[in-house]
């Protein structure tokens, strides 16, 4: 068994309750940090923990937060992103459901670390019955004395509130979010300035995701080296990963940093294994943004070593023969998955879901998906791999967001690995027109044809 | 989506009312535009969840903004409406994860159920199917939303029995009423 962190009282009943989270010892970093702490030792205690943003970027929260401007003398705010949206990615919506006040305690602890006196949790608009649950907890914690004027005698006041968006992707880029907080379109901002000197309404704001400021808590009750020691040389602690598509037994599972795919995917504990028993085809290991991963570079990597569920591991070998840890959408794709036809849905995807404040990304992501539709539907090209190369290219790094290169990084990783598919497409399309969502014929069958067409 | 002319009777009751200010004591007196998304969900669950234009003014009105402040949020976010929806609108998750969980086939299948074409509303005003992109239930394939809950792990019984609980007035768009 892993150790569990985030979900070590997950099958408490009532936990969701103020009640039961409090008697199972929730609070108490609050405790700690506000009776014999200072921010900056909480700050330096998170810094010591490796602790990695959870949201898919992966980048270190200590030192996110030691950002922070604290010269200015303005107002700071914390804001928690709870816009996921990823594609393969629904672990923080189980998090807040079931245990909400591992949320509302990690907010109270990092706001004290970085001295805001208003924060927001921001969570997307279809998550209407989450939002509501937040809304219950917060003002459970309200009344218990954890939030409001001078909280435990200490003379700090926190309020924490929750603000729902409206169904917008892009509202997970940080700006964007800070936009969309501010009541208007989610278009992300020009960095510099980065929210850490102007964010909210021009103050210095930190915006971390639910998993990450979930786990302060045990952080701070359990201190940042403990932490530390958990997971594989970079990548420390505990991660929850969500699996989706075709394994047995989809869900959200907490893992320790460093521990083998094959593992997680085929025994019991985990994933296990294929549903129905049928062959593993691809891999999107962490949400629809990554690089898809053909089965050859799933359980090891190009090199041959033991792929693992780390930062490092995923990304071993580059975008070349490897991937990236993102967010932890573990998306499972079976021989019965046409390539074609998924990206052909991630371009979909991506195409609603631009801002449409940057060309290349505006009218990029509307080519991708129609030249991919054309494609799928059996009216393609021959030129247009090369026409969906190009486009991607053009895409990535040529955008205020980093929409763009999720947008661009299926395209190209798909083409990369499974470019006879794409060809089968365009030079049988009598055969893939007329057909079913799924492949009834799985294209290792009738990869021989592509074979034999080449010169 | 075009702006619709459909006349849309405006009553802010005084529980949305209370509603509103209880959301607006949430952002710094100053800073009232902020509350302008959790607002508009608000206002639009009261109107039959649709936000006409004259129903926007209204909400540009109660926070003070300029009524395009509030024109362009709504054009941005795919969650209001801006002309009348079926009273029971499906709205199917037909991303990868689901797709390739059978969203697509289920989709199919309940707009044949229901005689319509994916974004058509039925004659009787009743149902609505569309397809929306991730709600972020990727494992519990396929799926769809209705109202401000998510119906999970479907199949074509469960779809059936959805849409006889809709027609038998079970289902409450904004407040659970049977457990899933």
């Amino acid at each position: 068994m892993g150790r569990k962190i985030l979900l070590e009282h997950i099958n408490v009943p009532g936990i969701k309750t103020y009640d039961i989270y409090r008697k199972m010892g929730g609070y108490a970093s609050v405790e700690k940090a506000l009776k014999s702490m200072t921010p900056d030792e909480v700050v330096e205690e998170v810094k010591t923990s490796g602790l990695r943003g959870r949201g898919g970027a992966g980048f270190p929260t200590g030192m996110k937060w030691s950002f922070i401007d604290k010269k200015s003398g303005k107002p700071r705010h914390l804001v928690c992103n709870a816009d996921e949206s990823e594609p393969g990615t629904f672990k923080d919506r189980f998090l807040m459901e079931y245990i909400p006040h591992l949320l509302i305690e990690g907010m109270i602890t990092s706001s004290y670390a970085l001295g805001c006196n208003l924060s927001y949790i921001y969570i997307r608009g279809e998550y209407m019955w989450v939002f509501r649950i937040l809304e219950n907890a917060i003002k459970e914690a309200y009344a218990a004395g954890w939030l409001g004027k001078n909280i435990m005698g200490t003379g700090w006041d926190l309020d924490l509130h929750v603000h729902c968006g409206a169904g917008a992707y892009i509202c997970g880029e940080e700006t964007a979010l800070i936009e969309s907080l501010e009541g208007k379109r989610g278009n992300p901002r020009i960095k510099p300035p980065f929210p850490a000197v102007s964010g909210l309404w021009a103050n210095p704001t930190v915006v971390n995701n639910v998993e990450s400021i979930a786990a302060v808590p045990w952080i701070v009750n359990n201190t940042g080296a403990e932490y530390a020691k958990i997971g594989i040389g970079r990548s420390t602690g505990t991660k929850l990963i969500s699996a989706s598509g075709h394994c047995k037994n989809p869900g959200v599972y907490e893992i320790e940093l460093g521990l083998g795919v094959d593992e997680f995917m085929n025994s019991d504990e985990y994933l296990g294994g294929m549903m129905d028993d049928r062959p593993l085809k691809a891999l999107v290991p962490g949400g629809s943004s990554v690089p898809i991963l053909p089965a050859n570079l799933i359980f090891k990597t190009a090199e041959g070593n033991d792929r693992l569920m780390s930062y490092e591991s995923l990304s071993d070998g580059g975008f070349a023969t490897g991937s990236m840890l993102g967010s932890g959408g573990f998306i499972v794709y079976n021989d019965t998955t046409c390539v074609v036809r998924n990206t052909w849905n991630f371009s979909r995807f991506y195409h609603h879901e631009s801002c449409g404040q940057c060309s290349p990304c505006r009218e990029g992501t509307g080519w991708l998906e129609k030249v991919l539709h054309r494609i799928e539907t059996g009216h393609g090209r021959e030129e247009d791999i090369e026409l969906l190369w190009d486009i991607q290219r053009k895409i990535e790094g040529n955008t205020i967001c980093p929409l763009g290169d999720a947008a661009a990084w299926p395209v190209a990783a798909a083409i990369r690995h499974f470019r006879d598919e794409f060809e089968y497409h365009v030079r049988f399309p009598e055969k893939i027109k007329n057909r079913d969502h799924f492949v009834a014929e799985p294209f290792e069958k009738v990869k021989h044809l592509v074979a034999k067409q080449e010169v | 989506m075009e702006v619709s002319h459909i006349h849309q009777d405006i009553n802010i009751t005084p529980e949305l009312q209370a509603r509103i200010d209880e959301l607006l004591s949430h952002y710094p007196d100053d800073k009232k535009k902020s509350a302008l998304l959790p607002v508009l969900h608000e206002v639009q669950d009261a109107h039959n969840n649709w936000l006409s234009v004259a129903l926007q003014d209204k909400v540009a009105e109660l926070l003070e903004i300029q009524p395009v402040e509030v024109y362009e949020v709504v054009t941005f976010y795919t969650m209001y409406n801006q002309k009348p929806i079926g009273k029971f609108m499906f709205e199917f998750c037909r991303t990868s994860c689901c797709a390739v969980r059978g969203a697509e086939d289920l989709m199919e299948y309940t707009c044949n159920k229901l005689g319509v074409k994916v974004g058509e509303v039925t004659a009787d005003g009743l149902f609505q199917v569309v397809g929306v992109e991730c709600l972020g239930a990727c494992g519990y394939a396929p799926m769809l939303q209705l109202g401000d809950y998510y119906y999970e792990k479907l199949d074509q019984a469960k779809m059936d029995q959805l849409i006889e609980d809709c027609r038998a007035g079970k289902i409450d768009l904004h407040k659970m009423t049977i457990t899933q």
